[in-house]
């Protein structure tokens, strides 16, 4: 038979192809964010300044937050649940929590719209309790929980797999219960697909933008994200601060990612 | 502390595991399971520790019924096959472990950890993390970690199955000398009949999920109760015989068996044979293969069935044999079993 090994002239136009692609799907359109910026930085700067631009990124930061705490917890759940138990249901969960990552944004959006609006199946409900989710805050967090979903508990479900569960049966043999087996053992062994997860939940939260514009509304200073506020802004003819706005976001996720690599790799 | 199984099965699927097993221990004893992969020992043993429920049959530890007792509050140590170490946690908080989470006092978990250190031939190592130790090291470590909250019962699946062969033998005369210095019941599931035999009080054959016999070393290796359990505990001639008048005849090869006429299956260990050279002999050389220290030789009986013994590579009994050579033989041990018995059973 013959030799199997590749030469390296196909080594290199593998590697290559490989980093023309990335280069003109990623690197590329990220230096032209930086350039366009660089150009007049000042404009950039005070375009950010605005109340409207701090309170649209306030905004994105706290919904971030609320989905890591809430897609966190229920990832770790949902994924150990997934993968160590066997419950009525679970195959409907298994393919329910994907479904965020194969729907529009825009569509579910427009789900949640025809539930929470004054008009949906929920509104009658919600006007008597006179709590408002629809071109509202909680609008703009539902949505933003709905879209991060799967990324915690496919993480966690990916690597407690891996890890399976000896560790655990020897603490039960060791006296510990229930609690400590999890907070000592277990978490400890996903630790690396938690951070994964709940980093990804951010960077998606942060960045999410149809089903937050459908459904929040991007009402000025009330709903308005950090996404909705570069919509607006490049709308508005403001291209500075919507530029300065999507290098904010795109800095944000390349120091979340690289932080993550740097833990995981270890 | 003293166990007793009391018709316990176990199932999973397709048939059952653990097959209506009854077995008693005397606290203080070792005992191997010992059987073929697959034979219900590691369930047996999972059974006992709790961490697997028997669908019927009752487990007694130490006098009391535990069947409805959470593995945690079985005060057992379980020691697994690939040792199972807490990897984010170093030899010192791996040991520790069981007495951190039954909230003993700092202090106290510090002796104690020292002691078993100790103990276990591991000073030095409290800051190391599991990665970095030796597959020996990692199941001393696994060990300590079991002995540290001192109970009563230390149960082993396959402990030492991980490590080469040189450290294997050194843990199992370890693990012989450690059960002996500390009041401990153990019980140990292998695969292996030399390790059984080495440190084992007693061992119980397991095949199929059931208890094919159980007794001293010597008593199994002397007087093993069936076919399986001959062939299983080591090297044997397994031979097709027939009694005649007290004696049971493989072709031209006679031994006194004191059993009722007709076929049976006969089972001679290869170390429970001599040849020596004799012409016209009843049997002639086939092969000598030296296997280090022993020579194995096999022979072809007249009438066709082929033997093998082992002897000492400087047995005197080795003198002029070579290949075709005519050889006398004699029979110092042999099991029969009646062919018709084994249909039975």
């Amino acid at each position: 038979m013959a030799e199997a090994r590749p030469t390296h002239g196909v080594e290199w136009a593998i590697a290559g192809a490989v980093v023309s692609f990335l280069g003109l799907v990623v690197v590329l359109p990220l230096i032209s964010l930086v350039a366009t910026v660089g150009r007049a930085p000042w404009e950039a700067v005070a375009g950010l300044s605005t109340g409207e631009a701090v309170n649209a990124l306030g905004l994105s930061a706290a919904v971030a937050a609320i989905a890591l705490a809430v897609n966190g917890v229920f990832g770790v759940v949902g994924g150990l649940a997934l993968v160590r138990h066997r419950f009525p249901g679970r195959r409907l969960l298994d393919w329910l929590v994907d479904l965020p990552l194969a729907v529009s944004p825009v569509m579910t959006g427009l789900g949640f719209l025809l539930l929470f609006g004054r008009t949906g199946f929920l509104g009658p409900v919600l006007e008597r309790l006179d709590v408002q989710v629809a071109f509202a805050v909680p609008g703009a967090i539902v949505a933003t929980l709905f879209v991060t979903l799967p990324f915690t508990v496919r993480e966690v479900a990916l690597v407690a797999e891996e890890v399976g569960t000896v560790e655990e049966e020897v603490a039960a043999t060791l006296g510990a219960t229930a609690a400590q087996s999890f907070w000592r053992v277990t978490l400890p062994k996903i630790r690396h697909g938690v951070v994964l997860g709940v980093t990804l939940t951010v960077a998606r939260a942060l960045g999410e933008f149809g089903a937050v514009l459908v459904l929040g509304g991007a009402i000025t200073n009330r709903t308005m994200t950090a996404t909705t506020y570069i919509h607006a802004a490049i709308e508005g003819r403001q291209t500075s601060a919507g530029f300065g706005m999507a290098l904010v976001l795109a800095a944000t996720s390349v120091l979340l990612m690289s932080a993550v690599q740097r833990r995981t790799s270890r | 502390m003293s166990i007793r199984l009391d018709r316990v099965s176990r199932s999973f699927g397709a048939g059952p595991v653990v097959d209506d097993v009854s077995l008693a221990v005397q606290a203080g004893e070792l005992v191997c399971l010992l059987g073929p992969s697959g034979g219900g020992k590691s369930t047996i043993l999972r059974i006992i520790a709790g961490l697997e429920r028997a669908d019927a049959g009752e487990v007694w530890l130490e006098g009391q019924r535990v069947d409805h007792l959470h593995a945690r509050d079985r005060d057992v140590g379980f020691v697994f096959q690939h040792y199972a170490l807490f990897r984010h946690l170093d030899v010192a908080g791996n040991i520790g472990f069981g007495l951190s989470v039954r909230r003993r006092p700092p202090d106290f978990i510090r002796a104690r950890v020292a002691e078993l250190l100790e103990l276990m031939g591991l000073g030095g190592l409290e800051r190391r993390f599991p990665a970095s130790l030796s597959g020996g090291q990692r199941q001393r470590v696994a060990l300590a970690r079991a002995l540290a909250p001192a109970p009563k019962l230390l149960l082993l699946d396959e402990p030492f199955s991980a490590v080469d062969a040189q450290v294997r033998q050194e843990l199992r005369q370890w693990l012989r000398r450690l059960h002996d210095d500390v009041p401990i019941t153990s019980i140990l599931v292998t695969h292996d009949q030399d390790e059984a035999f080495a440190i084992a009080d007693r061992v119980f054959i397991c095949r199929n999920g059931r208890i094919e016999q159980a007794g001293t070393p010597v008593e199994i290796l002397d007087e093993p109760a069936s076919e399986f359990v001959a062939q299983f505990i080591g090297d044997v001639n397994l031979l097709d015989g027939v009694v005649r008048d007290g004696t049971v005849w493989v072709g031209p090869l006679g031994m006194a068996w004191p059993a009722r006429d007709g076929a049976c299956r006969v089972v001679i260990r290869s170390y429970d044979l001599k040849f020596w050279c004799m012409n016209p002999g009843i049997a002639s050389v086939a092969r000598i293969l030296p296997m280090g220290d022993r020579v194995r030789v096999e022979a072809i009986l007249d009438g066709g069935q082929a033997l093998f013994a082992q002897f000492p590579r400087r047995s005197s009994l080795l003198l002029g044999l070579e290949k075709g050579t005519r050889i006398g033989v004699e029979v110092t041990h042999a099991r029969c079993w009646p062919i018709q018995a084994r249909v039975s059973t």
